[in-house]
Formats: C-alpha cells, structure tokens, sequence
C-alpha cells in the first residue's frame, strides 16, 4: 500500500543539469522518489519524499538538496514550547520514532 | 511536559540491556575474501542480521550506535560517516580482508555518506536491503534487490504493535486531567458525570488506536484530519446512545461534538511520529493549519460543557 503524506509540503530538490546518473538516489531512497531515466535522475512523486536525508548524503555531485528531519509532531510540539534550543532541529523520543 | 521525559528514560533504560560491544565480529569462519556486514550495535538488530546469515562465513562490523537501531541512530548521525571510518580503522579491517567493499543496511544510507567513505578509507559501499530477513537474497543475486525490497511500508501489524505507546503516552496525560475534573466535581465547583469521562477515553481510543490501524482507510491525508473523522463517528455515536439512555441536554451533548473529534484529531495527528512516511515540512504544515482549529473547537467545547452544567 503506496502511503502519502500531504501534497506539496516537502524541501526536496534534484537540479538534474548536475546528475550524472549514478543511480545512487533509486539505491537509497525508502519511498521510491527517483528513477533512473536515460542515464538521468528522476522525479516519480515527490509527495512520497519524507525528507529522512539519505539521497543528498549520498549524491557525488550534490545534486539533491533536502532539509532532512523527522516527521514528528511530538518533538515539533515540543520544539516549540521548549525554547531551550539544544540544537540540531527537532529530534523525537515520545511515541515509536527515535 | 514531562511525560516525555519519563519515556525517554524509560526507554534509555531498556535500551542499556540491549546493547553489544562495538568491533569486528565474525558469523561462521570468515577468511580475506569474505563479505564484510555493517550494522549498529543495538542487540535485536545483530541478532536478527546473524539469525539470517546462519550457515555463511561473513564478517560482521558492528558501529558503536548507543544500542540505537540503524534507521534512528543513521537520523542522529551516530552510524555515520565518521564513525564507519574510525571504526575500519580501529579493527584494522584493511588487514582483515583482500577486498574493498562494504555491505551496508539501506536504511543507514540517511547517516552515511558512501562517496565520502570511497574517497577517505579506499571501501566501497554498497547499500543492502531493508529488512534483514532479505540479506541472503541480496548476497545470492549478484547484490541485486527487487524493488520492493528497497522500500519501507507500514503495513498493519507495524502500525499495531506501535498503538500501545500512544495510548499509555496519551493515558499518562489524560489521566492528569481526569484528576483535575475528579477534584472540581469533589468541591463542588463542577459536577462532571460519568458520561464525561468516558466520552474522552473513547476519543483516546479513536485517536490513538483506531485511527493508526485504520490509516490507509481514512480519507484525508493529514493525521489531524483522519483523527478527526474518527472521533467524529465516536462522538456521534456516543451521543445518540446517550440520547437513547435519556440524556436530553443538547448544550452537553453539543460539547461533545466539539471536544471529541478534536481531541482525536490531537492524538492522531502525534502518530505521525510513528509513521514511516511522514516529513518534517509536511508535519509543520499540519501542525500549523490543525493546532489552532483543534485548540479553538476544545475551548468551546470546554465553555459549552461547562456553561450546559448551569
Ligand atoms: S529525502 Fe529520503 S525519502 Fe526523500 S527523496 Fe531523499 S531518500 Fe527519498
Ligand atoms: S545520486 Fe545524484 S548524480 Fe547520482 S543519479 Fe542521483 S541525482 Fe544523479
């Protein structure tokens, strides 16, 4: 069962004048966001990205761009009562995720 | 908030048990030429790969990950590049196989960057399946995956065995509550009912539970919005039952179809944590429209409940 989340929320990017076409992002990604197509990196449904990072970290020519983080509402709630800012984005520890 | 807290430790507790020496461990009798595993040193995850490798010779390298699982510890950067590359060095594992070539977990690739390690320590690394249970299937075809095993689901049983979390996470902060009403029922200041109570847990239920093992079911695609409609069939069903049993306060009634839906929407919209899908973006997007009509209709449910008590 394909899940998707909302429409149009995510920072993800691919400049494909970049890509060399390594296939490196189709290995990676956990949601099938890309595809390789005649040698070059493509989109298949951005809405399915949920910006865990992996594609970036792992492009050699830093074609990809997205602000990696965990879709968490506890820690976003928490991020923004708790105004200590330790740093490093909002991070989880409440329900199942990390 | 320190309900957080209290898991957290709780948690980091349990996690201490469950954790196994970082270092270079060998499954079967592993020479120069044999694959070379990486994984996090969080017990389960070790037993699971080794439980799978049965019957091969391989080397296992095990990260030092705080006895945290690879995709959590990839996400905070504790399986990571550095860490990946101290440790080959620290093993010696240069000297410990002819080949260059690592196997990693696909689910690290989010802490790991496999170009950076080409360049810095001479290994090539290359990306696995995601689940454990598919190693012998990568290993046998030639480090070959079908599609489906490169990507995450959140199948039922996945969404199942995670509800019991939400609901004593979502129990601990109700129950503080219930408190609060118990004491101004006990002074006299507002006699809550029975009904009360029990129409709030059964939101707790829809929103912690039926709405995660519902989730592919439910229009909308916003967790707020899902766990919203549940509450709503909860808070209508509950309502025209009491209506059946003889209660006739619409004012009560009416608060009902405030407090319900909304505070389900509430806890289901926090199971986004849990999800393996969910983004940051799309969670502040959420957060953003949904927290304000969720706390808006809780106020006006709260007032009218209380001003139907009068
Ligand atoms: S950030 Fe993660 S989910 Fe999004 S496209 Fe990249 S690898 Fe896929
Ligand atoms: S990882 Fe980068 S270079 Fe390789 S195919 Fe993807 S976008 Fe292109």
């Amino acid at each position: 069962m394909g899940f998707k989340y909302l429409k149009d929320a995510v920072t993800l990017k691919l400049d494909t004048d970049k890509c060399i076409g390594c296939g490196m992002c189709e290995i990676v990604c956990p949601h099938s966001v890309f595809l390789i197509k005649n040698n070059i990196a493509v989109l298949t449904d951005r809405d399915k990205c949920m910006e865990c990072g992996a594609c970036s970290m792992n492009c050699p020519v830093s074609a990809i761009t997205v602000r990696k983080g965990v879709g968490c509402a506890y820690a976003v709630l928490m991020g923004m009562f708790k105004e200590d800012g330790c740093g490093g984005g909002p991070s989880c520890g409440g329900s199942g995720c990390c | 908030m320190d309900i957080l807290g209290a898991w957290k430790t709780r948690w980091g507790i349990g996690r201490m048990t469950y954790t196994i020496n970082p270092g270079l461990y060998s499954v079967g009798c592993p020479d120069q030429y044999s694959p070379v595993l990486v994984t996090s040193n969080y017990k389960l995850t070790v037993d699971k790969v080794r439980k799978n490798l049965s019957g091969r010779n391989l080397w296992v390298l095990v990260l030092d990950t705080k006895g945290i699982n690879v995709w959590c510890a990839a996400g905070k950067g504790t399986f990571g590049t550095e860490e990946l590359i101290a440790r080959i060095d620290q093993e010696g594992l240069k000297e410990k196989v002819v080949h260059r070539e690592l196997i990693l977990p696909q689910l690290g690739a989010t802490g790991v960057s496999a170009h950076e390690i080409k360049k810095r320590s001479g290994f090539k690394v290359e990306y696995g399946p995601v689940r454990a249970e598919n190693i012998p299937y990568f290993l046998d075809n030639g480090k070959r995956l079908n599609p489906s095993m490169r990507e995450v689901s959140f199948p039922l049983f996945d969404r199942l065995v995670l509800t019991p979390v939400e609901i004593v996470i979502a129990m601990d902060l109700m129950l503080r509550v219930f408190g609060v009403m118990a004491i101004l029922s006990a002074l006299g200041i507002l006699p809550v009912e029975r009904a009360d109570y029990l129409g709030l847990i059964g939101a707790v239920i829809t929103g912690t539970f039926l709405s995660p093992l519902l989730l592919p079911w439910i229009p909308g695609r916003a967790f707020s919005f899902k766990g919203m409609l549940t509450g709503l069939i909860w808070a209508v069903s509950y309502i025209l039952f009491l209506y059946s049993k003889g209660y006739t306060g619409s004012l009560q009634l009416f608060s009902y179809l405030l407090i319900l839906p909304s505070l389900s929407a509430f806890f289901s919209m926090n199971f986004t944590g849990s999800s393996t899908y969910t983004s940051l973006s799309g969670v502040e997007k959420e957060i953003k429209t949904a927290l304000p009509i969720i706390l808006a209709a809780l106020v006006a449910g709260i007032l009218t409940r209380i001003i139907s008590l009068f």
